[in-house]
């Protein structure tokens, strides 16, 4: 039988609900990040840059995009005889009459126990698909084999005011985990797990199938992680010094984005050594024109612009008009803005289309009116496939999705706080 | 109709002087991300040839790293594939390709083995969109012996070309190889269709003769006795090697919006090897107009009407114009670079100027450090 050192479960069901409109279509994994990459990319592409050729994708929400997108792997030379990436959705189980859905995230590995068996590994890494990050996992498996863990969790040091928004883990000295807590309201450390574990497999095997018997919705932080250390095993937390970033809300999405356009930014794509990998067609040319200005932006292939650009991110086949302008938004794959528009502090899925003479993100900072918790900080922000009409108004804080005309904004306006939902649209 | 293809990739383009030094012509870098032969290749794999053999034998490292894998232009197939040949030694012959008919007949076997009905034979280091089923067919329609795809190029110089005369059923009468007077304004592009068993029949005719070349030897030669048709073709077509200044212009014809078109936003796409440069950056106070730029590029400072490739970083203070800045080359602050060629990975420390004449643009061959 062939065997595995380690082996990769990557968690990409999530839907990732705060990021709104953004996730309608997608899973959040999915979702583009840095103008031509989609948030997965990050942990696949570590995955190979550290050795890991052998990877499940567990999917359930809105899992179309992303298996298109991962396809056999090519992009991160993941097309492997011996391993390679496999896509691994929920399904109706041999010698029963159903399937049941991924309840939890240990629940979605023990009901792919038999995947990983067939890899035979000795180590199990279990990441999420959720966060941009660079990380050798082969060092954290160096420090897993040197202390015998059963498990070791990647944790960030963040600042104790914040710890109770996190899982935390309560250590001795020398990093050996005592206790994790979840969300505490009295933290005490500040040591926030990453959602990135390695186990040793013999061992979480075991803790899976018992867990199995009593959660059905058994979760890494909420149970199998408590169970394990409550049986005594060595579990240690491995410090994590460099840029790791959630993207869950729409704010930080678009400042994680921001910060890619400053001049030292402190997340390197352009670094040779560790390259993030995609899945992009084909990479033609950008262009940028005679009366276009471009400043303070990353701009992906096949990009045409011809009008301004300035402190913001375009995905790969984004056409910019003459006399557009765009300041501080995120325009995702072939989006095509007409001359004449003005787009403020937007976000815009791919395949749009906005009409001539279009401004978005004008007026005063409401938030939206039936989503006030996802749409607060004055971003509007545009749903995949969704077309605007010519010369209309929009406000900030609006979700706009599907092909939307004229008679869906009175007085060619769209107030702040308001949204348009064409049901169905693009589906 | 199936097909496989032959692209002809061993000429020595001297034309191109410093910049084919350590390349091949078909592996010369064009319009920031692509090589010459990525459009031939392209034209293939969409035309649903899916075997085909590159001939390559100056230089040939340059183009053997481009085609490592064949899976990004989907040849990697089992029925098919990308095959690059090179002359080699055996018992019986040791020479180089001696002619381009020579090339092909070094392979016989790829030809023998092959059971497609045509073959189409085509250069790589022109730069075009042309979907050969439409060649085939036609070439089944005219039922012609070989068909000839030229193109109507008049007031350019006919004299870098071959020349068809043809009748008014298109049908070849004569054939001039670069001629001093051009009796039409038809130029060949060097893309032909024949039966594959003609082509094996006709070369083990010519080569025991000690004739070794596709167009003198085979079209000329046989021009009245076999049935040879011209194919029309009207996009845009161009050829990189017959000079710096075609090499030049060919990219910047990339600038034109009509040409991007063509190849970006028109399927099928021009395919090329990933290189998975994150998108190109640029900087507060970068003013770039008229310029094409690859992924990974860094740019400050001004560029204007030119032709950028990938990983290129630019200076502050920098002006950039009318000029080719290729792979991995950096321009440092203050530097002036007009009418110029800077090859891959050149250096350029901080304010350096390199000023070339409009029309004859200087050259900075690959790696140089000033």
């Amino acid at each position: 039988m062939r065997k595995k050192e380690m082996m990769a479960m990557l968690l990409a069901g999530g839907q990732g609900s705060r990021l709104g409109i953004l996730t309608r279509n997608v899973a959040k994994p999915a979702v583009t990040f840095g103008g031509k990459y989609r948030i997965i990319d990050f942990p696949l592409s570590n995955c190979i840059n550290s050795g890991v050729d052998t990877v499940g994708v567990l999917t359930q929400y809105q899992p179309l995009r992303l298996n298109q997108h991962i396809g056999i792997g090519i992009p991160w030379d993941l097309d492997k005889r011996n391993g390679g990436v496999t896509i691994l959705a929920p399904h109706v189980k041999g010698g029963g009459d159903s399937g049941e859905w991924f309840m939890g995230t240990a629940n979605a590995i023990f009901q792919n126990i038999e995947y990983i068996d067939s890899n035979n590994p000795e180590y199990v890494l279990v990441l999420s698909g959720d966060h941009i990050y660079k990380m050798d996992y082969s060092k954290m498996l160096e420090f897993h084999k040197e202390n015998n863990c059963a498990a070791t969790i990647a944790v960030m040091e963040v600042p104790i005011e914040e710890a109770s928004r996190f899982g935390i883990m309560n250590t001795e000295g020398n990093d050996k985990i005592y206790e994790f807590e979840e969300k505490p309201a009295n933290p005490k450390s500040n040591l926030a797990s990453m959602g990135i574990y390695i186990f040793t497999w013999s061992r979480l095997r075991e803790a899976l199938i018992e867990d199995s018997k009593v959660h059905p919705d058994s979760d890494f932080g909420m149970h199998i992680i408590p169970k394990m250390l409550s049986e005594g095993q060595t579990m240690y937390a491995y410090r994590f010094k460099d840029y790791w970033k959630d993207v869950g809300t729409i704010e930080s999405y678009w400042q994680a984005n921001m910060e890619l356009i400053k001049t030292l930014p402190e997340f390197n794509l352009y670094e040779d050594f560790w390259k993030i990998y995609t899945n992009s067609d084909h990479q033609p040319p950008q262009y940028t024109a005679k009366d276009a200005k471009v400043s303070t932006s990353i701009v992906s292939e096949g990009c045409e612009v011809y009008g301004e650009v300035y402190n913001s991110v375009l995905g790969p086949g984004v056409i910019i008009e003459k006399g557009a302008v765009v300041k501080d938004s995120i325009i995702m794959e072939n989006t095509v803005i007409n001359s004449g528009c003005y787009i403020d502090r937007c976000i815009l899925d791919e395949n749009c289309t906005v009409g001539a003479n279009v401004k978005m993100g004008l007026g005063e900072n409401i938030a939206n009116e039936s989503k006030p918790k996802i749409y607060n900080t004055g971003i509007t922000v545009v749903g995949d496939n969704t077309n605007i009409p010519s010369n209309v108004e929009i406000g900030k804080n609006c979700v706009i999705f599907g092909n939307t005309t004229e008679s869906d904004y009175p007085e060619n306006k769209l107030e702040s706080g308001k949204s348009i939902i064409k049901e169905g649209a693009s589906l | 109709m199936k097909a496989i293809g032959i692209i002809l990739a061993g000429g020595n383009n001297e034309g191109l002087g410093t910049l084919t030094e350590l390349r091949a012509a078909a592996a010369m870098p064009v319009a920031s991300c692509y090589r010459a032969i990525d459009f031939t290749l392209s034209s293939m794999s969409s035309s649903g040839i899916n075997k085909v053999a590159v001939l390559t034998q100056y230089n040939s490292r340059s183009l053997q790293d481009h085609l490592t894998s064949s899976k990004w232009w989907d040849f990697g197939r089992k029925q098919g594939g990308l095959f690059v040949f090179t002359p080699y030694t055996s018992r019986n012959d040791n020479s180089w390709f001696r002619g381009t008919a020579d090339s092909i007949y070094q392979n016989l076997s790829y030809l023998k083995r092959s059971n497609e009905p045509y073959v189409v034979i085509t250069s790589g280091d022109t730069i075009y969109k042309m979907d050969y089923r439409e060649v085939i067919k036609y070439h089944v329609e005219k039922g012609a012996d070989i068909t000839v795809v030229y193109k109507n190029m008049e007031g350019k110089d006919l004299s870098k070309f071959g020349i068809l005369q043809m009748d008014d059923d298109k049908r070849l009468n004569e054939f001039e190889e670069k001629p001093l007077q051009a009796q039409s304004s038809n130029a060949s592009l060097g893309i032909y269709v024949i039966s594959r068993t003609l082509l094996i029949s006709l070369l083990g005719q010519i080569i025991p003769e000690g004739r070794y070349d596709l167009v003198k030897d085979i079209i000329i030669r046989f021009r009245k006795t076999l049935k040879i048709y011209g194919y029309e073709f009207d996009g845009y077509w161009s050829s990189i090697s017959g000079g710096v200044n075609d090499y030049f212009n060919t990219n910047m014809d990339f600038l034109n919006r009509d040409v991007r078109d063509i190849f970006t936003k028109n399927a099928p796409f021009v395919e090329t090897k990933p290189k998975d440069e994150p998108p190109a950056k640029y900087n507060a106070g970068a003013d770039v107009s008229d310029t094409i730029v690859g992924s990974g590029s860094i740019l400050n400072g001004k560029i204007e009407h030119s032709v950028v490739f990938r990983k290129v970083y630019t200076g502050e203070n920098s002006t950039v114009k009318n000029s080719i800045i290729m792979e991995g080359s950096y321009i440092g602050n203050n530097c002036v670079v007009e009418n110029a060629i800077l090859d891959k990975d050149v250096v350029l420390s901080d304010g350096k100027q390199i000023i070339g004449e409009e029309g004859n643009p200087v050259i900075i061959s690959k790696g140089t450090v000033i």
